[in-house]
């Protein structure tokens, strides 16, 4: 695995020093011998910045959280690129979901007896079963997009609803009245906007052109149900 | 070289045919290989082309018979139900919402290519809208009697959802079961295919979606006039689509099953109106469908009920 993973980068390091630990090592002329296995397990300073096996906890979680901040960036700030559809990963749709949906509970008794507000688990399902849906139909148009970056892009792109929540539970300390919900119908409108546009972006290049509006009719859609379940969220 | 000549010449113009008729070449990755085929069978079958309509469809089903029907647990299998345009599906909700006799849904609109695609999403719309008037209505009641209580129903959403699958699914189910059965007993009946008989519903509840909309303006008679105006036009679109089917029938058989169509569409419009758009709190309202008459009017006292004998 750590010879697929940088072969430029181990080329690069293959230069005089590195072979001083082979010169022990005994092989028999017939085997041939590729370039990418000449590394031994000397070399310390360089090895720190590929291997995944010898770094430290923090560095990898460290690694990871970064990747997901990078997709986070560019759900915000929505431009040409497909960095959010080559490497996907379904951290950032987990996180997400499980913030949104934590956000969406009632605090009081009296709320939860209620029944009206949409529970965790009821979240949790519209938002997985909703990406599913909206993935399998955009396979079933015909898009060349796999499964999961799908997923992934469909996940990311919560996050502005995400911010809407949060904007509209710090809204909602100061007291409900037809002004502020006139604020909080703005705040949602625009991060709906926003998640719409984001997705968009990244999705609706994958289907051919005459299906652009039916594929992204779902997507529209789904992020209009998250926002009204935002919107009509009261403590 | 002049048999060269001719057959590049050949090709060419198949790939002009090709051009004009993009519905005749379907689009989906897999028939992309076999599009010489195609071609082939174009230009030997269609040389006189040149009229749409009815031509344009021996055509398309020819194309599809040509095709090997991929099998029902391949993915390629359920690629041919989304197998849709824009334009059509817009074609369609189109054709459903301007119904007039003689023009046959199945026939104009569908032309042997029924899709899944509208049918469910269709239906999804149809419920999230439902689900989400049904509680802004709430709030207006609010707004105009503070004492209402008022807190998000999410079940709504469930219940909307469940109510509108299955109304689009198995009443087509059973339509579907009850005319091959008839069939089976007098022989010149033709029939539409299961999937016909679930476009056709899926389609004609596009009408209500608007509706359902306009029912937030709080005055009762124009919410039902304008439910009565939707559940017209939807059962008139279904009614011209069955007629020329059931017209062989018996004439009682005939007249049992379009009044049974038009009833059950006419349930569910009612059960909509009277559960998602009733304007009190839910612990005094007892959602029952059928008992309409005695309609709770503690909210508008004064407004006009003309249409509650329904």
């Amino acid at each position: 695995a750590e010879a697929e993973d940088s072969p430029g980068e181990q080329e690069a390091t293959s230069s005089k020093p590195l072979f001083a630990g082979l010169s022990d090592v005994s092989i028999s002329q017939d085997i041939p011998i590729e370039g990418e296995i000449t590394i031994p397990s000397g070399t310390r300073a360089q090895e720190c910045d590929s291997s995944t096996l010898n770094e430290s906890i923090r560095r990898t979680i460290m690694r990871d959280l970064k990747a997901v901040g990078r997709k986070f960036m560019h759900v915000l700030y929505p431009r040409k690129s497909n960095t959010l559809l080559r490497d996907w990963d379904l951290w950032g749709p987990l996180i997400l979901c499980v913030s949104l949906a934590l956000m969406l509970q009632k605090s009081s008794v009296e709320g939860k007896r209620d029944g009206g507000s949409p529970e965790f688990a009821e979240v949790f399902v519209i938002i997985w079963f909703g990406a599913v849906t909206i993935t399998l139909n955009s396979k079933l148009l015909g898009g060349n997009i796999s499964f999961f970056q799908s997923l992934c892009v469909l996940g990311y792109c919560v996050l502005p609803l995400n911010i809407a929540m949060l904007i509209c539970r710090l809204l909602l300390l100061a007291g409900q009245g037809p002004i502020n919900f006139m604020i909080r119908l703005f705040v949602v409108l625009v991060m709906f906007a926003w998640s719409v546009i984001a997705s968009t972006a990244f999705l609706a290049d994958c289907q051919p052109p005459n299906r652009k509006a039916l594929a992204v009719y779902p997507v529209f859609l789904f992020y209009f149900v998250v926002s009204w379940m935002i919107l009509t969220f009261t403590p | 070289a002049a048999a060269d000549d001719l057959a590049f010449h050949e090709f060419e113009e198949a790939a002009n045919l090709l051009a004009e008729t993009p519905d005749a070449a379907t689009t989906s990755q897999s028939d992309k290989l076999t599009s010489q085929e195609h071609v082939a069978v174009v230009v030997g079958s269609g040389i006189g082309y040149g009229a749409e309509g009815e031509e344009e469809d021996d055509k398309t089903s020819l194309l599809q018979d040509e095709k090997p029907q991929p099998r029902f647990w391949t993915f390629d299998y359920y690629q041919s139900f989304f197998d849709v345009d824009t334009s059509q599906v817009l074609d369609r909700i189109k054709g459903s919402l301007l119904p007039h006799p003689g023009h046959n849904f199945v026939r104009h609109h569908l032309r042997n290519r029924p899709d899944l695609y509208g049918p469910f999403w269709i239906c999804a719309t149809l419920a999230f809208v439902l689900a989400v008037t049904g509680n802004l209505t709430l709030v207006l009641a609010q707004r105009r009697d503070p004492s209402i209580h008022y807190s998000p129903q999410f079940h709504k959403v469930t219940i909307a959802g469940i109510t509108i699958y299955c109304y689009a699914w198995l009443v087509p189910l059973a339509l579907w079961g009850f005319l091959r059965w008839r069939q089976g007993t007098r022989e010149r009946m033709g029939l539409y295919t299961f999937l016909e008989t679930v476009c056709v519903y899926g389609y004609s509840l596009f009408v209500f979606i608007p509706t359902v909309v306009l029912w937030l303006i709080p005055v009762q008679w124009l919410q039902w006039l304008f439910g009565a105006l939707a559940l017209a036009l939807s059962a008139a679109g279904l009614v011209f689509t069955l007629w020329p089917v059931v017209r062989e029938d018996t004439r009682l058989v005939a007249a049992a099953l379009l009044s049974i169509v038009v009833l059950l569409h006419a349930l569910l419009a009612l059960g909509c109106k009277l559960y998602f758009f009733q304007p009190l709190p839910l612990d005094h309202v007892v959602p029952a469908p059928q008992a309409i008459p005695p309609s709770p009017n503690v909210l508008l006292p004064s407004s006009v009920q003309p249409m509650t004998t329904f």
